[in-house]
């Protein structure tokens, strides 16, 4: 068990975990809304598969968010 | 410099009580222009309280007329608007808070044709749009004019924010490019509780003003994100992105993009 931090609250991960695999985990329904860092860099979505996380990361998932002047 | 009439300094007195406002600070919000994009949830209480504030000049870009729909959460429109162009109805309540206030309206979509046009005539741009394409549009043209600007989204019961001056994180620092169309649900198909629309709003508003009277920290490099269910706030910190296509260190982007917009927002009155 290893110990990251998702939008700053501990979560109890089991390693080896990458990006995409994080996104399942935490149930995101459209990963196309979301923009994620890792450890306060972005991540190329091209790379979620490959970017392995570690104990202690810090994942930031950033959201699509409209809004405001509806049409 | 405006020497200010003893009517002002009445109308002003909270600002001019803060020691960080100030007699110059007002001085500084009633030369500012600011243009707000979108005369509708978050347009609306950016728009009212600048123009309380005395914000010399405010331009308001909106195609729209007031729809029945909208007022649930833009409170600058009331129920005897329904149906005039939205630019309109802002200006008359803008105008009468605050009379010293001069308005300029553009009834128009922005688009790669006129934004760098309209924008540079500003010196602080509200993003208060609904649709990424123009949300991306605002993003590129102030990063190319070098304009400061604040972005604001809303959805359901969540909200974020952060402002960009030049040098610091854009909108494509964080999210690259706009989502497939279609994919990520605008308030006019997801909804949004009218108040979150207050609550971003007056976040940018702030931020505007602190921008002009140079208070404080500004939302630069952090994205600021709220659950109204919970009440959490939450800064995300982010930094300009080197590898960014548009203020990174090779950039490819030079011109502004019209990108398509999913069917379903399309107007459709």
């Amino acid at each position: 068990m290893a110990k990251i931090y998702v939008n700053g609250e501990a979560q109890e991960v089991t390693l080896p975990l990458n990006i995409s695999e994080l996104i399942k985990n935490n149930n995101v329904q459209q990963p196309e809304m979301v923009s994620v860092q890792v450890n306060e860099e972005f991540a190329e979505r091209d790379e979620w598969d490959n970017i392995q996380l570690a104990e202690g990361d810090t994942v930031d998932f950033l959201y699509f968010m409209g809004g405001g002047s509806a049409l | 410099m405006i020497d200010l009439t003893e009517q002002q300094i009445e109308r002003y007195s909270r600002h001019i009580l803060l020691q960080d406002v100030g007699v110059e600070g007002q001085e500084k919000i009633m030369n500012a222009r600011v243009l707000v994009v979108g005369a509708g949830g978050l347009g609306a209480p950016v728009s009212l309280y600048l123009a309380a504030a005395g914000i010399g000049r405010i331009g308001l870009v909106d195609a729209d007329v007031v729809d029945l729909s909208n007022l649930q959460r833009q409170v600058i429109h009331f129920t005897r608007d329904v149906g005039i162009p939205k630019v309109e109805s802002a200006k008359e309540k803008i105008q009468a808070i605050n009379p010293d206030v001069q308005v300029d309206t553009y009834r128009e979509f922005l688009d790669s044709s006129n934004a760098l046009d309209i924008i540079s005539q500003y010196d602080f741009i509200v993003d208060g749009t609904d649709n990424f394409p123009v949300k991306f549009l605002i993003n590129d043209a102030c990063v190319m004019a070098g304009k400061p600007f604040s972005h604001g989204g809303i959805l359901r019961f969540h909200g974020q924010t952060f402002t960009h001056l030049p040098g610091t994180a854009c909108y494509r620092c964080m999210f690259k490019e706009p989502p497939p169309a279609g994919a990520v649900p605008t308030c006019s198909q997801a909804g949004v509780l009218g108040a979150i629309a207050g609550m971003l709003g007056t976040i940018q508003a702030a931020e505007t003003l602190k921008y002009f009277t140079g208070v404080g920290e500004l939302l630069t490099n952090r994205l600021l994100t709220f659950d109204a269910k919970t009440m959490q706030f939450n800064n995300i910190k982010v930094r300009p992105r080197a590898s960014c296509e548009l203020c990174g260190e090779h950039p490819t982007i030079d011109h502004l993009i019209d990108y398509e917009q999913a069917a379903c927002d399309l107007k459709h009155h």
